[in-house]
């Protein structure tokens, strides 16, 4: 019995990978798309990351001058986390044989791994913009880590483990858990800090080039060809697994949780296609707030953070005011 | 009702109330912070009316609930609008915070905890789910003052006022059964006249010496 879950679980998790791996430019397509129709523009088509990536993987591979190993290194370790991060999040499944390792601490210092690696690659390089990217990133870091820690921590208090597929199983067991108000002040929390994480709009606009505001954009400034790719393609998947963590944390349903191999299996198609279509429906309701809304001086930055952090924590203080 | 709806519902009025006190620190613009008072009345009202329908309609519940729609008349419409008028006649939009936004929200995170802390007694009293939550009471009577200290425009200072009254309120219909008709009359009249003195004053302060910035004030010479 075991065994054959254990191998359902790995197909599952494997199925889990390779959506996220295809889907998430398709993911940024749809959300350039949804900008550009409420902006009046045509707009390229949702295929048009994947375009862009095709094109960048045939041009030969440049490193600037004098950097080193990091600077090489930084793409390849960022593609990797977001993948394992991809395997070990519960996405369509929550049995998946690294269940043991998908704590929230072990997720989020996987994604943390990865944009210290690519900060560390912008100090290489010893441009201006590379050290400013840099270390605007480790600022936006230091306070979105904490936050993502204690929302989910006061998710994991009612479901007694910190695991995510247990907390995701727990929320399913108890569907009205959803509409605590530790369950809505966790959501909006970690639904600012993902913006955060992801550079998109009030934090930082993914859609420039050459500002004296940008955060993630400085720090890749020097990459190019194969390189570039990767880190656009890594930045799209780590944008598809913080939004599909926070649908799965706050509306699991349609997630394969059966408790036989053949059920568990059976469910996968059905529950890959809710979670495209969950995630889809985020990142579109994303790119349509980002239309109405202006980014934030770098200073107001903090203080919107500060704001998702002490949100985070009264949800965890609530789920004791309130059990 | 049932009991883990009445549970469920209490909660979310207790969440919205904590949370658009704690927004109010938050925002720097002034009208926003009056649209959160607004906010924060109606989920005080919601509150009340929870208790009320929980109490059963006849006799003591009923008036829970002609208590909680006249909250949601004098917090959530008549004293919002009162502080929207102080505004529009002036040409201050902005509060300026003694201590910036962000340390005050973890003040206010601090201020929960503290709160939580010594309701402990409270609620070891008598443990029901209304009781439970007096510690979100307790915190926005807190942060009400804490609006009161930091914030330098008057018209922020009469929100301050106003989050230590609604607090105090929730703290009283949590812990009783409910307060009678006639003392939560009392109250808010004298809220309503406390506030319509203060927009008054507001506007002859204003008239007279064209800001209403409490510091400057303090240094008037004539």
């Amino acid at each position: 019995m075991s065994g054959s879950m254990s191998v359902a679980g790995t197909v599952e998790a494997a199925a889990q990978v390779v959506l996220v791996a295809a889907g998430s430019p398709l993911l940024v397509g749809v959300m350039r798309q949804v900008k550009a129709r409420l902006e009046g523009r045509a707009g390229a088509g949702v295929l048009q990351p994947w375009r862009d990536l095709r094109k960048l993987l045939r041009k030969e591979a440049i490193t600037p001058d004098g950097t080193g190993p990091v600077f090489r290194a930084a793409p390849l370790v960022l593609t990797a986390t977001a993948l394992v991060a991809a395997g070990i999040v519960p996405i369509a499944t929550t049995a998946s044989p690294l269940d043991g390792a998908a704590d929230l601490f072990a997720v989020t210092a996987l994604l943390a791994l990865g944009t210290v690696a690519l900060a560390l690659a912008a100090l290489d390089t010893a441009t201006a913009f590379g050290g400013m990217g840099a270390s605007r990133e480790m600022t936006v870091l230091a306070l979105v880590e904490p936050t993502i820690l204690m929302s989910v921590f006061a998710l994991s208090v009612p479901a007694g483990s910190t695991n995510l597929g247990a907390i995701v199983n727990s929320t399913l067991h108890e569907p009205q858990r959803v509409a605590s108000p530790v369950s809505l002040l966790a959501a909006v929390a970690l639904a600012v800090v993902v913006i955060a994480e992801a550079g998109r709009i009030p934090v930082d606009n993914p859609a420039t080039h050459l500002e004296l505001t940008m955060i993630h954009e400085a720090m890749v400034l020097e990459y190019a060809g194969p390189d570039l790719a990767l880190v656009e393609w890594a930045s799209a998947m780590r944008l598809t697994v913080l939004l599909g963590l926070v649908a799965n944390l706050f509306a699991p349903w349609g997630i394969a949780s059966a408790d036989t191999a053949a059920a568990a299996l059976a469910a996968l198609p059905l529950a890959l296609a809710v979670f495209a279509v969950k995630v889809a429906v985020l990142g579109g309701a994303l790119a349509a707030g980002e239309v109405f809304m202006a980014k934030l001086r770098m200073f107001r930055v903090p203080e919107l953070l500060a704001g998702s952090f002490v949100m985070a924590l009264l949800a965890v203080a609530a789920s004791f005011f309130l059990a | 009702m049932s009991d883990v709806t009445y549970v469920r519902l209490l909660d979310l009025a207790c969440g919205a109330f904590l949370l658009a006190a704690v927004l109010v620190l938050w925002r720097r613009d002034l009208a926003a912070i009056v649209r959160l008072f607004a906010i924060q009345g109606a989920a005080l009202a919601a509150l009340v009316a929870v208790l009320g329908v929980h109490e059963g309609l006849d006799g003591h519940g009923a008036e829970l609930l002609a208590l909680g729609a006249g909250l949601a008349v004098l917090r959530a419409v008549v004293l919002p609008r009162l502080l929207r008028r102080a505004i529009v006649g002036g040409d201050v939009r902005e509060t300026e915070p003694l201590v910036n936004v962000a340390a005050s929200l973890v003040v206010a995170a601090g201020l929960a905890l503290l709160s939580y802390a010594v309701t402990r007694p409270v609620v070891a009293l008598e443990p029901s789910p209304a009781v439970r939550a007096v510690p979100v009471a307790l915190t926005v009577v807190l942060i009400g003052f804490f609006v009161l200290v930091t914030r330098r425009r008057a018209l922020s200072q009469v929100v301050g006022f106003l989050l230590v009254d609604n607090g105090i309120t929730a703290v009283a219909f949590l812990t009783t059964s409910g307060v009678p008709l006639i003392v939560e009359l009392g109250v808010s009249l004298d809220v309503l006249l406390a506030v319509l003195v203060l927009q008054v004053l507001t506007a002859r302060m204003r008239a007279a010496f064209g800001g209403t910035d409490l510091d400057d004030l303090r240094e008037l010479r004539d």
